[in-house]
């Protein structure tokens, strides 16, 4: 579409540019603040400069949990993204069943955050839990709070449970879009069911999926609520994620300055590969705008 | 119309299609649909048998909980519900979580609108920038605003009230918003806008009178987004919160006491928390698609 | 304004990068910034530009304070250079 060149619009971003100004520059100001000094109280503070940073990027702990973040991240995309494909080509297409198992299929991502934990937590206990039950009457000595192998699978486990909705949900409208004109084309011709996915499914897909990937990415980024709820983050710290070794050291120890340091290098993190995911959209976008010009 | 003679190329494309659909579909016969629903059945088990758990706990006493593994409750009871809802400390988190939710989605939505036609329609100084600005906000970790938010709302007299919690939220739901908004506004051909002004319609009455109601699916599926993410957030709403604006997640944590887990009623508030949801998602049921890829397809 | 704990150094940064916006949209005004080819792999506006260096920038301090001995202002002088490379040929 051909947008006009006007300034004029800056009125009607104005309410939410405050709004969102509000609740996102001054409280990053803060953090910035906050990450030079070491603070007591409003009044009792010391300048340390780039003390917290160096403490804070050599931290082993810390380390260790940023590490731990990149493994989780990529297993769940590399489970989520072909498994979503997958039940979003099977789902059908119209019909009472499609809305049925549409909405059958959105049901976790509806659940609190810390209820998904407690669901799991509730399902995967061994005296109580359908799946705890289940494996140990299989004879593997499952637990999850005393085997880090076991606590790992089972939040990759609840994680799949969780997500893999959005992104069948994503594929499935993708799909969608895409005109039966297409198919018959591909019948006439004799294409493969494997060819009408590479050629014909698969491009559509792309532009979805990598809205898909950029959400699942930067969500498994700031999990919190699931695995703080089913392991507390252990055994040991074998699941503390980023955001849990973050507000651990704000809110239970208190300590302002390599917090608030801390929240900046992970801020930084994000913001790059936020920065990737964009400008790759933008010129896929760009690309498709060329293309449908031709 | 039974087989005419076909005329144009499309006209013999089409009609070679359909028969080659009716010939396929006779011959490619049960068995592939038969795997293909059998595969989506695996996958739903999957996604239910977790909430039926739930389910079935929430009817059981702990005593049945504890001492008796069965598939599904052997003494129906539905004590835990009433437990919940004879309790005002229990309910209130109920209503607390609604109430912010529902200001937030107000809020979002209210301001989100004006700015998503913005995007949609104009470029300006900064647009592109000012998008992905908005993005870092979405995709920003509320464990980096944790401690500036606390102090932040306090000093301004807002704290354990709903409104403070419903400000916090619009961190990523405003973004959210005018992100899906922006989508379905595209996606209306600037045609009508162009003829609305040359019918002497101004902006406001046009854009009330006739732009929104063009995208009311769209409206509709982005409040859907608004509640849910309101809904399922738990760590800004538990830090901003001490005791009269309480949300549900976090009295939820009550049930875990010195004498052990209140298994039955965590299960029960588990369940509780669920319907909301399946309320609103069933009004969007046919737009939910379009709306998970941002109006984007 | 007490509780955001402010301090010289960081509101002299804020004022920077406040000028630098300003700066950047009365340049925008006077002269319209176009999409071009520099030595980035991507087509870039002013502003794509002046992103990319204070993001780098951002990641060079950290660098530069968290893995080696040298001073922080050797940092600010390596990003201040590498933007202006960046703005003229980016």
């Amino acid at each position: 579409m051909n947008k006009v060149y006007n300034n004029k619009a800056w009125f009607l971003i104005l309410p939410m540019l405050l709004l969102v100004a509000f609740s996102a520059i001054i409280p990053l100001m803060t953090v910035v603040n906050y990450s030079v000094q070491d603070v007591f109280d409003a009044n009792t503070r010391f300048f340390t400069g780039t003390e917290w940073f160096e403490t804070m990027l050599n931290n082993p702990t810390l380390q260790a949990a940023l590490l731990r973040q990149f493994a989780f991240s990529f297993t769940i995309l590399a489970i989520q993204v072909p498994l979503g494909i997958g039940i979003a080509l099977l789902m059908p297409k119209r019909g009472w069943q499609a809305s049925a198992v549409l909405i059958l299929i959105t049901l976790p991502l509806l659940i609190p955050w810390n209820v998904v934990g407690s669901i799991w937590q509730l399902f995967t206990r061994g005296d109580i839990g359908l799946m705890g039950v289940g494996i140990r009457q299989l004879g593997y000595a499952y637990n999850i709070t005393r085997n880090p192998a076991d606590a790992w699978a089972t939040i990759i486990l609840m994680d799949v449970w969780h997500w893999t909705p959005l992104i069948a949900l994503l594929c499935y409208s993708g799909l969608r879009s895409i005109p039966d004109a297409y198919y018959q084309a591909a019948r006439i011709d004799r294409a493969s069911k494997w060819a009408v996915f590479r050629y014909i499914q698969l491009p559509k897909l792309t532009n979805v999926l990598v809205i898909g990937i950029l959400l699942r990415f930067m969500h498994s980024f700031m999990i919190y609520a699931e695995p703080f709820v089913l392991t507390g983050g252990g055994p040991g710290s074998s699941t503390t994620f980023l955001s849990q070794s973050l507000t651990t050291m704000a809110i239970g120890q208190q300590d302002l300055g390599p917090s608030a340091a801390f929240s900046l290098i992970y801020f930084l993190i994000i913001l790059l590969v936020c920065w990737v995911f964009y400008t790759a959209i933008m010129n896929m976008q760009k690309d498709n705008a060329n293309q449908g010009g031709a | 119309m039974t087989r005419s003679v076909p005329t144009t190329p499309e006209t013999v494309r089409q009609q070679a299609a359909e028969s080659a659909a009716k010939r396929r579909k006779r011959a490619r016969s049960a068995p592939i649909r038969w795997r293909r629903r059998t595969l989506l059945g695996l996958y739903l088990v999957f996604v239910m048998l977790p909430i039926y758990w739930l389910l079935n706990l929430s009817f059981q006493t702990n005593s049945e909980i504890l001492g008796s593994f069965s598939f599904w409750p052997q003494n129906f009871t539905l004590g835990n519900y009433v437990g919940i809802f004879t309790d005002a400390n229990w309910y209130m988190g109920y209503v607390n979580s609604l109430a912010y939710v529902l200001m937030n989605m107000l809020i979002s939505i209210s301001v989100a609108l004006p700015a998503a036609y913005a995007f949609s329609r104009f470029r300006f100084i900064g647009d592109k920038h000012l998008f992905f600005w908005l993005l870092t906000n979405l995709m920003a970790p509320p464990a980096v605003f944790l401690l500036p938010y606390f102090q932040l709302y306090y000093s301004v007299g807002l704290f354990d009230t709903h409104i403070a919690v419903a400000l916090a939220h619009c961190l990523f739901n405003i973004p959210l918003a005018i992100w899906i908004l922006e989508g379905f506004m595209s996606s209306v051909p600037k045609e009508v806008d162009e003829t609305a002004y040359i019918d002497g319609y101004s902006f406001p009455r046009f854009f009330v009178t006739i732009f929104i109601p063009m995208i009311r699916s769209g409206i509709g599926v982005t409040l859907f987004f608004l509640f849910m993410f309101s809904w399922v957030e738990l760590l800004l709403s538990r830090t901003l919160t001490a005791t009269n604006a309480q949300p549900i997640a976090s009295i939820m944590t009550r049930t875990s006491t010195a004498s052990g887990i209140d298994w039955g009623t965590l299960a029960a508030a588990g369940v509780l928390t669920i319907l909301p949801g399946i309320v609103v998602v069933y009004f969007v049921r046919n737009h939910i698609a379009k709306g998970f890829a941002l109006g984007r397809t | 304004m007490e509780w955001m704990v402010w301090t010289l150094p960081t509101a002299i940064f804020f004022s920077v990068i406040a000028a630098i916006l300003l700066g950047m949209t009365a340049w925008e005004l006077a002269s319209p910034t176009v999409e071009r080819r520099g030595f980035l792999p991507i087509a870039t506006t002013r502003g794509d530009r002046l992103f990319i260096g204070l993001l780098s920038a951002a990641y060079i301090h950290l660098a530069v304070v968290g893995f080696t001995d040298i001073t922080i202002w050797f940092a600010l002088g390596a990003s201040v250079l590498w933007l202006l490379v960046l703005m003229r040929w980016g």
